[in-house]
């Protein structure tokens, strides 16, 4: 059935002995670069650069949250900023006001509330299908937008700061301070590195597998004896939770959090960046998250109204590229004979 | 007879003011090939949903080994030892066949949680998987990805994720679906194989399949039981004869040659068409 | 709260709601029939409001803008249905999320560059402008009489055009199989740059109409687009009974959770979705 919600293409394949590690020399060797970048860069370009890829580093989080979701799960989620924002949020709520926090216990809240959230909402969700799905998560996602918009939870529409960078202390020593720029980078980096592996590993394990059979066909899943439903909402929780460390880090960054963070457009933004991307595999939700990033920022010093460049082009890269720019990469360096890229119907 | 591994009482299934399945008893049994056959609209779908537990039943009751299981959601009855086959293919089409038995097979030691460990190392999945794709006959094609397949080989596929996860009850719905002779035979072999150490419930309306193979026949006709019973009394059964062969032929009356006359049945439209024509013309 | 007071809030609400439906009822009907999710459908209500601003301003009545802007409306649908959306149908869901989601970001920046982003008012016709006394004190504004008035002319056209007329038969069997309609000879291409264009001209004469209640500001689309989810997603996709039903439940729970409620207002609305949808996931009511 043409727009069929269950058949998207380009869907990893599972063969026997392989794993998401593949290509993982280019990982490290993508690590390596991101982490020598602050070194290379020198004073000169330093603040600004290693600012903006801090900010692309922590979309490509959030994106790989999203792609969990999207590319494996098969659950198309319209409504994921609202992990973000939450945890955002909850990082500048416990905050305190006199001086700096506790980073570790913070991120725990981050990601508790975060978390807590993804269960509450896909325990709702996961109860529809196909195209009522996407509303539905983009409904409650307004919903957040609107308890921190209209309440006076943390400042309405004019948001909160954060006043004070958490210290990240360990036994009494200080391993590093969030306060110099090229700490933080690396603090972010620390984290997309652990997304990655993280969900790698998720992806290898048998929870991973079943989730990808789910999507494949989620009835052969029921009739084998899976409880179909406990997975999604597994995988809804797991998304939702690496959405939060995102989210965390934004806020620590920017120290200021406001209801933007949780508007549709965010979530409408990291579907984006991992269909750019390309669907159902880590690296695409990394380079779709570095794409649109670094796009939006290049067309914004093209035109007050970059949008339209944006609209375009996303119109434009959709309609050519549906399974995203890894395709791209994978047709032009692989020119061996596809096993079986069959229809997923 | 051996005891009922899954019994059915009076289950019925009603969708608004239409009762699809009206108080129906059936009892599968260990080492046997239980057959249900019935024109169009009789209602074996929807009884075969419910015994796998895809569709509530509205009344009525299930047990499984003397356990009440009536109500149970598809998942928990797969895991009690129910698994099914279905009428269309119902399989992983871009994983391989060792693949998709495994993952099959991995609903019986599933360990979600244990996030660090690989799929694929796990042995339980990847023998109950293999043993099953063997016992279907898929050991040749093992690594071919499953679009790959014939269709044939598709229905053995099939067959052989309704065994990966070792049940005791297998609901196999049609599996002859779309087959030509030869892989009917292939398939014919493989059911009878599969009568020692399962209860076997067999949707067809492949006939002569169906009385080369079964046990025991039940006749379905608009949502009730007509007949039960062994093969040879129910090619002699007149309400059967009626309902199948058309009302002519049930009063010429010629007993033991139910074959006989040839006539289109009156049973509707025939998907697995091929079969049904080649064995009446046989019979003349 | 007083009998006139509550009086009133119910008017308000009827006249949420079926503004509601009409925009709702173009969207549900673009997916029911031609399986588009169709984020940008709020631009065509935005674009009603800044229609009615302009031709307006043009015409100097808001009523003789109303017809133009119609016309206007089923022209662009017609011509945007033809260049951009009929390559939708075959894609998947994904895919037309975010293809229409930059189909606003363009809609968005394009009134930009066109009208700017200052917040209009749209003068109501001289001869509505007057309101009708309701009880001893209060009065209520015949503009909003006039709104609901309208819809409910709308709501009637559709309802007898759907029952019972060969186009509406048309459209309800494709709202419930595709196939079959067009195998049965119907030119569905046709068919379904009418309804696109039936849809947009909805929201347009939505957004029209509200624009001297609503005023016009950007990020107007955006807004009304997710409440029309959730009507869709209560009322049943492909249901115009379930998203008048619907849209009155919304106009209700939104109007008197404002006066109660004013700082939960805005998600009393998402709370009630998620309420139906543990009782129907599927929404209220089936399709056509």
């Amino acid at each position: 059935m043409p727009g069929d919600i269950n058949a998207l293409e380009g869907a990893p394949r599972l063969r026997a002995g392989a794993a998401p590690w593949r290509g993982g020399l280019g990982w490290l060797a993508l690590f390596a670069l991101l982490a020598a970048l602050p070194l290379l860069l020198g004073e000169q370009g330093q603040r600004f650069y290693i600012e903006l890829l801090s900010k692309v580093m922590i979309m490509a989080i959030f994106a790989l949250s999203l792609q969990l979701l999207i590319g494996y799960a098969g659950l198309v989620s319209l409504g994921h900023a609202a992990y973000f924002a939450v945890a955002a949020y909850a990082t500048a709520m416990l905050a305190p006001q006199a001086g700096p926090g506790n980073g570790w216990l913070l991120l725990l809240g981050a990601l508790a509330a975060a978390a807590a959230l993804a269960l509450v909402v896909g325990a709702l969700v996961l109860r529809t299908r196909g195209v009522y799905f996407i509303m539905v998560t983009l409904a409650f996602a307004q919903m957040v937008f609107f308890v921190f918009h209209d309440t006076r939870i943390a400042g309405g529409s004019d948001g909160t700061y954060i006043y004070f960078r958490p210290e990240f202390d360990l036994l009494g020593a200080r391993p590093f301070d969030v306060n110099d720029v090229a700490h933080f980078y690396w603090l972010v980096l620390g984290a997309l590195v652990l997304t990655v592996a993280g969900l790698a590993l998720v992806l290898r394990s048998r929870f991973g597998h079943a989730l990808v059979g789910i999507r494949h066909n989620e009835q052969r899943m029921r009739a084998a004896g899976y409880a179909t439903y406990r997975y999604q909402l597994g995988a809804f929780v797991v998304a939702g939770t690496f959405a939060g460390l995102a989210g965390y880090l934004y806020a620590i960054q920017y120290g200021f959090v406001n209801p933007e963070i949780a508007s549709w457009h965010q979530s409408g933004n990291a579907m984006l960046m991992v269909i750019l991307g390309g669907a159902g595999s880590l690296a695409g939700a990394v380079l779709g998250a570095f794409s649109f990033v670094l796009l939006a920022e290049w067309f914004s010093t093209l035109t007050r109204h970059w949008q339209l460049l944006m609209g375009g082009f996303i119109i434009v890269a959709v309609a050519l590229l549906p399974h995203g720019l890894v395709s791209l990469a994978r047709v032009l360096a692989l020119p061996r004979a596809r096993r079986g890229q069959g229809e997923s119907r | 007879m051996n005891a009922p591994v899954l019994s059915a009482r009076r289950l019925t299934r009603r969708f608004g003011g239409l009762t699809a399945v009206g108080e129906v008893d059936i009892d599968l049994a260990l080492h046997e090939i239980h057959a249900v056959i019935g024109t169009n609209g009789a209602g074996k779908s929807t009884l075969i949903n419910m015994l796998s537990g895809e569709l509530p039943p509205s009344a009525g009751s299930l047990q499984l080994q003397g356990r009440d299981v009536t109500g149970w959601a598809q998942p928990r009855l797969a895991r009690a030892g129910i698994g099914r086959s279905y009428q269309r293919n119902n399989i992983f089409l871009p994983l391989t066949v060792r693949e998709n038995c495994r993952l099959a097979a991995q609903s019986r030691a599933q360990r979600a949680w244990r996030l660090w460990e690989g799929a694929q190392r796990c042995r339980t999945s990847r023998a109950l998987g293999d043993e099953a794709l063997e016992c279907a006959g898929l050991a040749a094609c093992a690594d071919t990805v499953a679009t790959a397949l014939s269709h044939g080989q598709k229905r053995q596929l099939e067959v052989a994720m309704c065994l990966a996860t070792q049940p005791t009850v297998l609901l196999l719905d049609e599996p002859l679906a779309g087959m030509g002779a030869e892989e009917s035979a292939r398939m014919l072999a493989l059911l009878r194989s599969l009568r020692d150490g399962h209860a076997v419930l067999l949707v067809e309306h492949d006939m002569e399949a169906v009385f080369s193979v079964a046990d025991r026949i039940t006749v379905m006709v608009n949502g009730t039981v007509i007949a039960s019973g062994d093969p040879a009394s129910i090619r002699l059964n007149r309400e059967v004869r009626q309902a199948y062969l058309g009302e002519e032929d049930a009063e010429e009356g010629t007993e033991g040659d139910a074959e006989e006359g040839g006539h289109g049945s009156a049973g509707g439209s025939h998907e697995g068409g091929p079969r049904r024509g080649a064995g009446r013309e046989q019979a003349a | 709260m007083d009998i006139v007071s509550f009086f009133i809030q119910c008017l308000n609400s009827i006249q949420y709601g079926l503004l509601l439906f009409l925009v709702a009822s173009g969207l549900t009907l673009i997916f029911g029939i031609m399986g588009v999710i169709n984020l940008a459908h709020g631009s065509f209500y935005m674009l009603g409001a800044y229609l009615a601003f302009t031709l307006a301003g043009l015409t100097g009545s808001l009523l003789t803008a109303i017809p133009l802007g119609i016309v206007l409306a089923v022209a662009f649908g017609y011509v945007l249905e033809w260049a951009f959306f009929s390559y939708l149908y075959q894609r998947e869901h994904l895919q037309q999320v975010l293809m229409t989601y930059g189909l606003i970001l363009v809609f968005e920046e394009m009134r930009s560059i066109l009208v700017g982003d200052d917040v209009h008012g749209v003068t109501v016709p001289p001869f509505l402008d007057w309101a009708l006394p309701i009880g001893n004190e209060m009065t209520y504004p015949v503009y909003r009489l006039f709104i609901s008035a309208v819809c409910l002319l709308v709501a009637a056209a559709m309802y007898v055009v759907i029952r019972r007329t060969r186009l509406g038969m048309m459209i309800r069997a494709g709202a419930t199989n595709r196939e079959m309609v067009q195998s049965l000879g119907i030119n569905v291409t046709v068919l379904y740059r009418f309804v696109f264009a039936l849809g947009v001209a909805l929201a347009v004469l939505a957004g029209m109409i509200a624009a001297p209640v609503s005023s016009v500001y950007p990020g107007m689309g955006g807004q009304v687009l997710i409440v029309c989810f959730v009507v869709v997603v209560i009322g049943g996709i492909g249901s115009v009974k379930g998203a008048l039903v619907a849209s009155l439940l919304l106009g209700f729970v939104d109007t008197f959770g404002k006066v109660f409620w004013q700082e939960a207002s805005g998600v009393l609305v998402y709370l009630l979705m998620a309420l139906i949808l543990l009782w129907k996931p599927q929404g209220l009511f089936k399709a056509g």
